[in-house]
């Protein structure tokens, strides 16, 4: 299997502080890896290292070739009067020079990415006008324009009702089995389980493996703290506490 | 009948004064209103009035030295920067509060310079406005405004349009906010050094910021509101200008009075239509 990212003892942090330590891990074609972690628990710091708009502290980093980040659509300006369309294409920007805007083929890579997730024919529509799943997936085709090998979605799951959740998580599945590399902020620890691997953080890195080996009480108590609920009887699940599930993180 | 409108329409045009004005409301209009569209996406309306009162000062030291006001407005937009930097360090003070007490010093000064008994009459227009008292070389700095303006919304429409859209992920896309609101920045300076002349340090903001409010009530993508917003800043400003004339009131104030107009009829009609369907569901449900 190609390896797409690869980090040994990474650090990073803002300033004189560090908010992310000891990340090792490997991220190879084909795998959906889940980042569990609380709000602050640096999340959003790997992904930003992983981009290269953070240099890391130390450690050894190979950073993927190609990424690009999925970002929570309530971090989007929903008022902002563009279409699907227009969003996609704005994935074609890194690979244009700064006087280059996208132009007829840009934006029909941006159709065809569109047409990838199932929302060619939402294309013209408003992105504000559009629900939250299909918001979440034009973000997505953003990232299929900038061609990224690795994806690093932002807790794409958040305030999905059960229909567009199982929409998203089919399409991830399907840019899984095409070679792609998913790395995936979630607070559900219940939809980590059904992934490759897991990666929990809490300021430094608490556990990497598999989700079955992984998610054990002992390891969801270090990275959420006291906000695990466990379920008795449950093999040891842990359940969050309710506001982890909306807050972004 | 027909001929005595006609006549109407076509008295002003026969003034030369009055035909460099309609040339000037044209190319700020255009500039002003296209560029108005990202100062609203970006939520820069305050600055955008902080702006133009902090060039004040500059813009009246170039008219009485006789340099050109584009280089007198760069130097006072400077010294504005570099005065709020130095304010925003003392701790007492803050950085809010540094930008209300710098944009007010230098308003006050500018209008002490502009209105002193030594000043030469005519300066006054760069605090009120005095588009009748346009000559070639400020149609021509207009024009290149214009064009400057114009070029840089097209070359960086994406960018703007990425930076307003998703601010945190556009570094991530390879573009720099920070990069982009200066840009945005600069292209306002300039529009504003343009456009003071005709509408005054106080009016000039209507210009900026009533026809892209108006444009967004009526348009749902940014080339459409971008159009539309230069187009009603033009006829705000010609219509400003036939207002001034028959009705003999000062042309700054009278584009801005029917600038903003405007926005307020435009509001009221979105709203009627809106209300509408609304209304029929509560009957068809009753």
């Amino acid at each position: 299997m190609t390896r797409l990212a690869f980090a040994e003892d990474v650090s990073a942090g803002y300033g004189p502080q560090t908010v992310l330590s000891a990340v090792s891990f490997a991220l190879h074609a084909g795998e959906r890896i889940a980042v569990l972690g609380p709000n602050g628990g640096g999340k959003t710091t790997l992904f930003r290292v992983l981009t290269g708009e953070l240099a890391p502290r130390g450690g050894t980093l190979e950073r993927p070739p190609r990424s690009a980040v999925v970002p929570q659509t309530e971090r989007s300006r929903l008022d902002f009067p563009v279409s699907a369309l227009d969003v996609a294409a704005m994935g074609s920007i890194s690979r244009l020079p700064w006087w280059r805007r996208p132009g007829r083929r840009e934006r029909g890579t941006a159709r065809a990415a569109l047409d990838q997730v199932g929302l060619a024919e939402r294309a013209r529509d408003s992105f504000g006008d559009l629900s939250g799943g299909q918001r979440q997936r034009v973000l997505v085709a953003r990232a299929l324009v900038q061609d990224a090998a690795v994806m690093l979605l932002d807790e794409p799951f958040g305030g999905l009702d059960e229909a567009s959740s199982q929409r998203l998580n089919s399409l991830l599945d399907r840019l899984a089995a095409e070679g792609r590399g998913l790395m995936i902020a979630t607070h559900d620890v219940e939809q980590a389980q059904r992934w490759d691997r897991v990666l929990c953080v809490n300021g430094r890195q608490v556990a990497f493996g598999e989700p079955a080996e992984q998610l054990t009480p002992d390891v969801l108590e270090a990275t959420y703290g006291a906000e695990v609920v466990m379920l008795p009887g449950d093999g040891g699940r842990g359940i969050l506490s309710a506001h982890h599930h909306h807050d972004p993180g | 009948m027909l001929a005595t409108v006609w006549q109407a329409i076509a008295d002003p045009w026969q003034e030369p004064i009055l035909r460099r004005a309609f040339a000037e409301v044209v190319l700020v209009g255009v500039a002003g209103g296209m560029l108005g569209c990202w100062v609203l996406f970006y939520n820069l309306s305050y600055s955008a009035e902080s702006l133009a009162h902090s060039l004040l000062p500059g813009l009246v030291i170039a008219a009485l030295s006789g340099v050109p006001l584009i280089i007198g407005g760069a130097v006072g937009m400077l010294v504005a920067a570099l005065c709020i930097a130095v304010a925003a360090r003392v701790p007492a003070i803050g950085r809010d509060t540094s930008v209300a007490v710098v944009v007010t010093t230098l308003l006050g000064l500018g209008v002490l310079l502009a209105l002193s008994p030594d000043t030469p009459a005519g300066l006054q227009g760069l605090l009120f406005g005095d588009v009748l008292g346009v000559t070639d070389g400020d149609l021509l700095v207009s024009g290149v405004v214009l064009v400057a303006v114009v070029a840089a919304l097209v070359v960086l429409n994406a960018r703007l349009a990425l930076v307003g859209f998703d601010r945190s992920g556009a570094p991530a896309l390879g573009v720099s906010p920070a990069a982009v609101d200066g840009a945005v920045l600069v292209l306002l300076a300039l529009v504003l050094v343009a456009a003071v002349q005709g509408l005054g340090n106080l009016l000039v903001v209507a210009l900026l910021i009533a026809p892209p409010a108006t444009a967004k009530l009526v348009a749902g993508r940014i080339p459409v509101m971008l159009a539309v917003a230069a187009a009603i800043a033009v006829g705000g400003g010609i219509a400003g200008l036939y207002l001034s004339y028959y009705a003999k009131i000062a042309s700054g104030a009278s584009i801005a009075a029917v600038l903003v107009a405007a926005y307020v009829l435009t509001g009221l009609l979105a709203w009627g239509i809106n209300q509408r369907p609304t209304r029929s569901l509560a009957e068809g449900t009753s």
